[in-house]
């Protein structure tokens, strides 16, 4: 199988450039992390990537390939189209190879006060929940913080500084959404403005790249008609 | 030479669940605390952990921290400590209740409070009718319980040190720890941490072993570390084997699944659980599940074309259950194996999971070693999590018992290190002798030329592991083992790196794990090779019956000369009477 593969070392490379190497053989239920494992052993040690668990849950390995944002671990490569050109996710800065500086997407996490907010004295067992009230939980907590979502984003790309993007807003609306927490209007002040929430045109790609099936665009549409009712 | 500086009242090594939990403590009292880990703390393996966190709440069924107790000792094959296990059982309610006030999206019951489900080894009443006493967040609680263990260390400031890979403890004279080195992986340079307490919550080492359930970076650089700097690994033999690893694959399969109603299957369909478990069935201890697959196996009754594995049935369960309790494993099961379990059964085998040995601590988490007819601790030494052996888990542990050990212990050790500061209150001078030490090991890697590759020795390494160390030993296997892990080690002097840039080295990063996890090797062989009985996850064919009289006691490995020594369990729990050793039926 033939890949193209994004490189750059700040060290020795003037510019990125673009490596074909081939994998002589692929077994059923190959991974791309496992393709791109191999070429590390066998062809070319210095190609860098982060990995980790291997099943889609630590959210280690977010790239782009053919296009399109996945996760290397739980993308079979099966069904990609060849050459398989494997970039960094799109439109942060580089640090090596595949590798990317996420510290802009951490901050707009922690913008956003990613931590339950609950003024009431503590009771001495667990809150409760209803299992309805805690099913509005479900396909938000469940972000594993690869930033696929994020760096898929048009709006984004415009406004890396100011807009929260998709997925620290799937996070905000997780706690707005919380049956237990008590900073509404604090959150909702937060993302007030024409950038942090608004930024957000409906463009979906979001929704379309989450390698766990997450939809941040419902996500944000919650907040932004919360917003109105609480304004109201 | 000269190397930057930082400097903190403690260094936490490791950004899973108990070195957050730890570094949550001690940010809420104010201490000024570091977390240096080699990967962003979300991505640290508890994310994996799926089934979830033992604790007598009794929201389902009745039951109390005693039964619990009793539980975890019988689990152990009593190899557990048993006053460590009183403490993390009766904090348990406590700390899961803390937990879900910190905001731990926990699956909830028609009633409202925090749903638990069965799970392997668990009883009421000491031995009675199976309880359930795991509180669950669907089958995606470690990854519930690590992120909001980290949004809580957001909100208490905590200072974290992202991608930096820590090389070796740093040690004075008079055997104080004052830190460590560490390497920041984006820039390849090397900084100091100077730190009045140090705790190593670095996890496990399942890439000792081909077929794991562990992600990549569970390379035990912690407890390798602690070996280096000369203190002993107790009970490396026992390392768990997951009876449900996906076949020939090794992801998780949660035991949750049997916890909420599957079970396994031979090829002839037969539930074969029923004749080496007749009361417990599918939910009997880890050990002896794994033990019971292979057997069925060995004895030409396995599933598929090879024979090869047996059968994980829950499709009678029904799809509402599967997607409601389930959702992950369904996911994976869709992935890897591009089947729906609501229709068809999960091919599973025995896979390497958690490591029970490690760092010796006590229930404070302070690293405890021999001296005289006792243990005195490591001075600023601390170990929480599957790096450490408390012992909690014993010769096996329990399901749903490592995420309570974390935070427990996690939080033990916190409390334990702020009133250590109150009594330490500056940094000890810090020689130059043990950093170049330290950095001999960084430089070691710039040697260019020809050579094996880190990879290659890698594979052969875990080769051998699941070959001469696997759930059933012999001597005269592991004796071939332990020579061919000493070969190995021989190589790996000799390796070198191609990729020797300053930016981003992911090569050299595993080289340095790799030195790690041949260490944790050899550890592991000698110890098993040095118990001459079958305990829990240690099972000898050719010493089948465990022996309380000769072996009742905890295996010490020291780096220096290879040798082994031994400590007793300590049977005297804290209020409570002993639970004496008793024959381990399910």
């Amino acid at each position: 199988m033939k890949f193209l593969i994004y490189r750059y070392n700040p060290e020795t490379d003037q510019a990125p450039w673009m490596q074909a190497l081939e994998l002589a053989e692929v077994r059923p239920g190959m991974m791309l992390r496992d393709a791109l494992l191999e070429l590390k052993a066998q062809r070319d040690e210095t190609l860098t990537f982060r990995h980790s668990c291997g099943e889609g849950v630590c959210g280690s390995d977010g790239l782009n390939v053919n296009g399109r944002n996945v996760l290397a671990c739980i993308t079979p490569l099966k069904g990609l189209r060849e050459p398989v050109t494997v970039r960094p996710l799109p439109r942060l800065p580089v640090i090596r190879d595949l590798v990317v500086d996420l510290s802009g997407f951490y901050h707009h996490y922690r913008a956003v006060k990613p931590y339950l907010i609950a003024h009431d004295p503590e009771p001495e067992v667990e809150r409760l929940q209803s299992p309805a009230q805690r099913e509005r939980l479900d396909g938000l907590y469940e972000c594993v913080l690869c930033a696929c979502c994020t760096t898929a984003c048009p709006s984004f790309w415009w406004n890396p500084d100011k807009f929260r993007g998709p997925a620290a807003l799937l996070q905000a609306w997780r706690f707005l959404a919380d049956s237990r927490d008590q900073a509404t209007a604090q959150r909702l002040d937060e993302l007030e403005g024409p950038y942090r929430l608004f930024r957000c045109h409906t463009i979906m790609s979001c929704t379309d790249v989450c390698p766990k099936g997450l939809n941040p665009t419902r996500a944000i549409g919650h907040i932004k008609q919360l917003m109105l009712t609480h304004q109201v | 030479m000269t190397l930057p500086r930082r400097r903190f009242d403690t260094l936490v090594i490791g950004a899973g669940g108990g070195g957050l939990r730890a570094a949550l403590q001690l940010a809420q009292a104010e201490a000024n605390v570091a977390v240096v880990s080699k990967v962003f703390p979300t991505r640290s393996h508890t994310v994996a952990a799926q089934g979830g966190i033992n604790a007598a709440l009794a929201n389902v069924l009745p039951d109390n921290w005693h039964w619990h107790m009793y539980d975890t000792i019988k689990g152990s094959d009593y190899l557990g400590d048993q006053d460590a296990i009183e403490y993390m059982c009766r904090a348990a309610a406590h700390l899961v209740i803390e937990l879900e006030h910190a905001g731990v999206p926990f699956s909830r019951q028609a009633d409202g409070r925090i749903y638990q489900r069965r799970f392997g080894g668990q009883s009421q009443n000491f031995g009675g009718e199976q309880a359930a006493r795991t509180c669950a967040a669907a089958d995606r609680t470690g990854h519930a319980i690590l992120h909001t263990l980290y949004q809580q260390n957001i909100r208490a400031r905590t200072h974290f040190f992202d991608e930096y890979f820590a090389v070796d403890l740093l040690r004075d004279e008079q055997g104080y720890i004052l830190g460590a080195l560490v390497l920041e992986i984006e820039t390849g340079e090397p900084l100091i941490i100077e730190a009045k307490t140090t705790l190593i919550a670095s996890g496990g080492a399942g890439q000792l072993f081909r077929t794991n359930t562990n992600a990549h970076i569970n390379t035990g650089d912690g407890m390798a570390m602690a070996l280096r700097a000369g203190i002993p690994l107790q009970d490396m033999e026992f390392f768990q084997f997951h009876p449900t690893g996906i076949a020939g694959k090794g992801m998780l399969i949660s035991e949750g699944v049997r916890g909420e109603g599957g079970y396994l299957i031979n090829r002839d369909g037969e539930r074969f659980m029923e004749r080496y478990a007749p009361h417990a069935l599918d939910l009997a201890s880890r050990d002896v599940v794994s033990r019971a697959i292979y057997t069925e196996v060995k004895a030409g009754r396995g599933c598929g074309p090879k024979y090869d594995h047996v059968l994980l049935k829950l499709d009678h369960l029904g799809e509402a259950v599967i997607a409601q309790r389930l959702p992950a494993i369904r996911d994976m099961a869709r992935t890897f194996l591009h089947i729906d379990p609501v229709e068809q059964p999960i091919p599973v085998y025995p896979t390497a999971h958690y490591t029970m040995g490690g760092i010796p601590t006590d229930r404070h988490g302070r690293v405890v070693v021999p001296a005289g007819h006792g243990e005195e601790r490591i001075p600023g030494l601390y170990a929480v999590g599957e790096c450490a052996c408390v012992s909690v888990h014993g010769a096996n542990r329990l399901g749903g018992n490592s995420l309570l050990d974390i935070v427990v212990f996690g939080r033990a050790a916190g409390n334990d290190i702020i009133e250590y500061l109150k009594e330490n209150r500056y940094h000890r001078p810090l020689s130059d002798d043990g950093i170049a030490a330290a950095m001999a090991r960084l430089t070691r890697w710039e040697q260019r030329g020809d050579g094996e590759s880190v990879d290659g020795l890698r594979r052969e390494l875990q080769q051998v592991m699941e070959e001469h160390c696997g759930v059933f030993r012999t001597q005269a296997v592991l004796e071939e083992g332990l020579a061919k892990v000493r070969q190995l080690r021989a190589r790996l002097d000799h390796a070198v790196l191609k990729d020797h840039s300053r930016i981003f080295n992911t090569a050299r990063i595993e080289a340095l794990e790799l030195e790690n996890l041949v260490e944790l090797g050899l550890a592991t062989v000698a110890s098993a090779l040095g118990r001459n009985e079958s305990r829990g996850a240690h099972s000898r064919v050719d010493y089948p019956q465990r022996d309380d009289e000769r072996w009742l006691r905890h295996s010490l490995y020291f780096r220096d000369g290879e040798t082994l020594d031994y400590k007793p369990v300590r049977m005297k729990p804290l209020t409570v009477e002993s639970f004496p050793p008793q024959e381990r039926v399910y």
